[in-house]
């Protein structure tokens, strides 16, 4: 075997033992677990909200928190090079982040006081 | 410990008007959530929103002044160029944008769409059209093309209640996010080919090497051209302006014909002007088959049109032909035409659809030939200024429209493109029939056995529509009574590097 093939037997590790891993779980979840299929169990959402009626599956409220974990998502993406980094940035790449920070956290105190944070 | 990463220089002045009208936007949200819907929300917003403008309009006005003399200021690494070319359509966005907001306060009020996010979004949505005009980076044409669109796209739909204002809304989306896409694929292609996404950076790439294989380029060229041509409404991409113009609802119809066109061909002028300039065999032609469909499909589709809305965005494409006519030159001589027309017809268009604005009544939907019969012999000074903004945008004589069209036609002479010209003046001898149409129109009486019923009016203008009806109708005549100031800035603003 060659060293360039040697560098990824790793990674064929690595999936074999996070399929042994996942199929230990799920095995294990499935012996252990008692087995009471009722109706409601197979409808699209079960975070309490019935799907019956409208047009979609799936609920327009959904949506608006959809879009906040968005704004945190992306905020995360800048974060964390920005993080690695922040030494070297210094003082400038502070005061950019907490400008970009701050406008973020006035979304969501504008979402917040529209009441959209209230499942109602 | 890393060595500290050099951070780009910023010249805060020069991107301050983007900064006014971002911080009016945010500042507005705020006021929202902090006084929800007091009866004082709305009138403070208002006030917000015109001072950001004010405060956008000085710093441009103290920009020219340290820009004068073609002393261009590149800053944040070369990314943001501020030169007269950028402040003149700078400029003419925030004009367009403070008639927009002048003309929505009674609007909204009419319409019982009162919402400082309408106004947020406007501002926004004008912050990212000045990021467009002083633009020298593609990526930051691409930013700003997304915080210009994504902002409209809301705002064609704020009529929520109306069911045109949706189909607006998404139709504009859809295309819109359609042609985002395109963009940024020839974004990708050109900086495949030359390494580098800045506009300068590209020219001089350029002029020192030879590119082997030009495909990649080219398509690039190609995809930005398709790109930026639906922000402008050319034809054969203007597929969405006919029912986004008429189901938006009419101020924002306004602010998206004058703004959005200004902001899309400051993007078109630059990018192809400073950076392709080399390649100008390549798409001078593609240009000029743009510029013949637009003259061609936007002045004939409009003759068979029922709605004065669709109209006017068919004639707003008529207009974005005489405009590209003026870009296909690729002449210092073209840039100032096509400048000029973008000054004059953007407070031409704001004025008839101000007219528009004030016309109708609540519901903002009956906008036939027929609701307007009659309309000069009811209410002579709206109906008369309502004449006077066709027949300007027809180009008689002793209107701002006529002088635009005249130095397009001059300049596509200079650059021997009379193809173009022969076609342009047909076109405008196909436009004005449309035109006059109107005008007569407003000008018969209705009849009384006609189904339609006669315009029910409210019959005061608000002072504010009051305002911009005058301003738009004192700016058109004074460009076509005294040109010369006004040549003289266009030529001035040309100078691109």
């Amino acid at each position: 075997m060659t060293e360039f093939y040697r560098q990824y037997l790793s990674v064929a590790v690595l999936i074999g033992a996070a399929a042994l891993m996942f199929g230990a779980m799920l095995g294990a979840g499935r012996l252990l677990r008692p087995n009471r299929p009722q109706p409601e169990k197979f409808i699209t959402y079960e975070a309490g909200s019935d799907p019956v009626g409208g047009w979609g599956q799936s609920n327009v409220r959904y949506y608006v928190y959809a879009l906040l974990f968005v704004m945190f998502d992306v905020e995360a993406v800048f974060i964390f090079p920005w993080a690695v980094n922040l030494k070297s940035l210094g003082v400038y790449g502070l005061i950019e982040m907490a400008v970009f920070i701050i406008v973020l956290t006035l979304g969501l105190v504008y979402a917040w006081r529209k009441g959209v944070l209230r499942w109602a | 410990m890393t060595p500290p990463i050099s951070t780009p220089s910023i010249n805060w002045l020069a991107i301050s008007p983007e900064i006014a009208l971002a911080a009016a936007g945010v500042v507005m949200v705020m006021l929202r959530s902090v006084l929800r819907r007091r009866p004082i929300t709305m009138p403070l917003c208002v006030v917000v929103a015109i001072s950001g403008v004010v405060a956008a309009g000085a710093v441009e006005y103290r920009l020219w002044q340290v820009v004068d003399h073609h002393r261009a200021i590149s800053t944040v690494a070369g990314m943001v160029r501020v030169d007269l070319f950028g402040i003149f359509l700078g400029v003419v966005v925030l004009g367009a944008t403070l008639m927009t907001l002048l003309l929505s306060v009674a609007y909204l009020r009419r319409e019982g769409l009162d919402a400082p996010e309408y106004l947020a979004l406007v501002l926004l949505s004008a912050a990212g059209m000045l990021a467009m005009t002083t633009a020298n980076d593609l990526i930051v044409v691409f930013l700003a093309l997304e915080v210009l669109s994504i902002p409209l796209y809301v705002l064609a739909a704020f009529d929520r209640r109306r069911l045109s204002s949706q189909e607006a809304g998404i139709k504009y989306f859809v295309l819109g996010a359609f042609s985002s896409a395109i963009f940024l694929y020839g974004v990708a292609l050109t900086y495949g080919a030359t390494g580098t996404t800045s506009l300068t950076g590209i020219a001089s790439f350029l002029a020192h090497n030879t590119l082997l294989d030009q495909g990649t380029l080219l398509a690039g060229i190609a995809f930005l051209l398709v790109g930026l041509g639906f922000k402008v409404a050319a034809v054969p991409f203007h597929m969405w302006t006919p029912d986004v113009y008429q189901g938006a609802p009419t101020p924002i119809t306004a602010f998206m014909s004058a703004a959005t066109k200004a902001a899309g061909f400051a993007a078109l002028l630059r990018v192809f002007g400073v950076a392709f300039p080399l390649y100008r065999a390549d798409w001078r032609p593609a240009v000029f088959a743009l510029a013949v469909l637009s003259l061609v499909v936007g002045s004939v589709a409009a003759v068979v049109q029922t709605d004065v809305k669709r109209m006017l965005a068919y004639s707003s494409i008529a207009h974005a032909g005489y405009i590209l006519i003026g870009f296909q030159t690729a002449t210092s001589r073209g840039r100032e035409a096509a400048l000029l027309y973008l000054f004059v017809y953007s407070f031409m268009t704001v004025g008839a659809f101000a007219v528009l604005t004030v016309a109708t009544r609540r519901g903002d939907d009956r906008h036939s030939l027929d609701d307007y019969r009659g309309l000069a012999l009811e209410r002579p000074i709206v109906g008369g200024l309502l004449i006077f903004f066709v027949l300007a945008q027809a180009g008689i004589p002793f209107t701002g429209g006529f002088i635009a069209k005249l130095e397009v036609f001059s300049a596509a002479a200079q650059a021997h493109q009379y193809v173009l010209l022969v076609i342009g003046v047909l076109a405008a001898v196909v436009t004005a029939y449309f035109y006059l149409r109107i005008a007569y129109t407003v000008l018969t009486p209705g009849e009384e056995t006609s189904s339609a019923k006669p315009l029910e009016t409210p019959r005061r203008v608000d002072v504010w529509s009051g305002l911009v009806l005058v301003a738009c109708a004192a700016l058109v005549l004074v460009v076509g009574v005294v040109p010369g100031v006004f040549v003289h800035w266009a030529r001035d603003a040309t100078f691109l590097l």
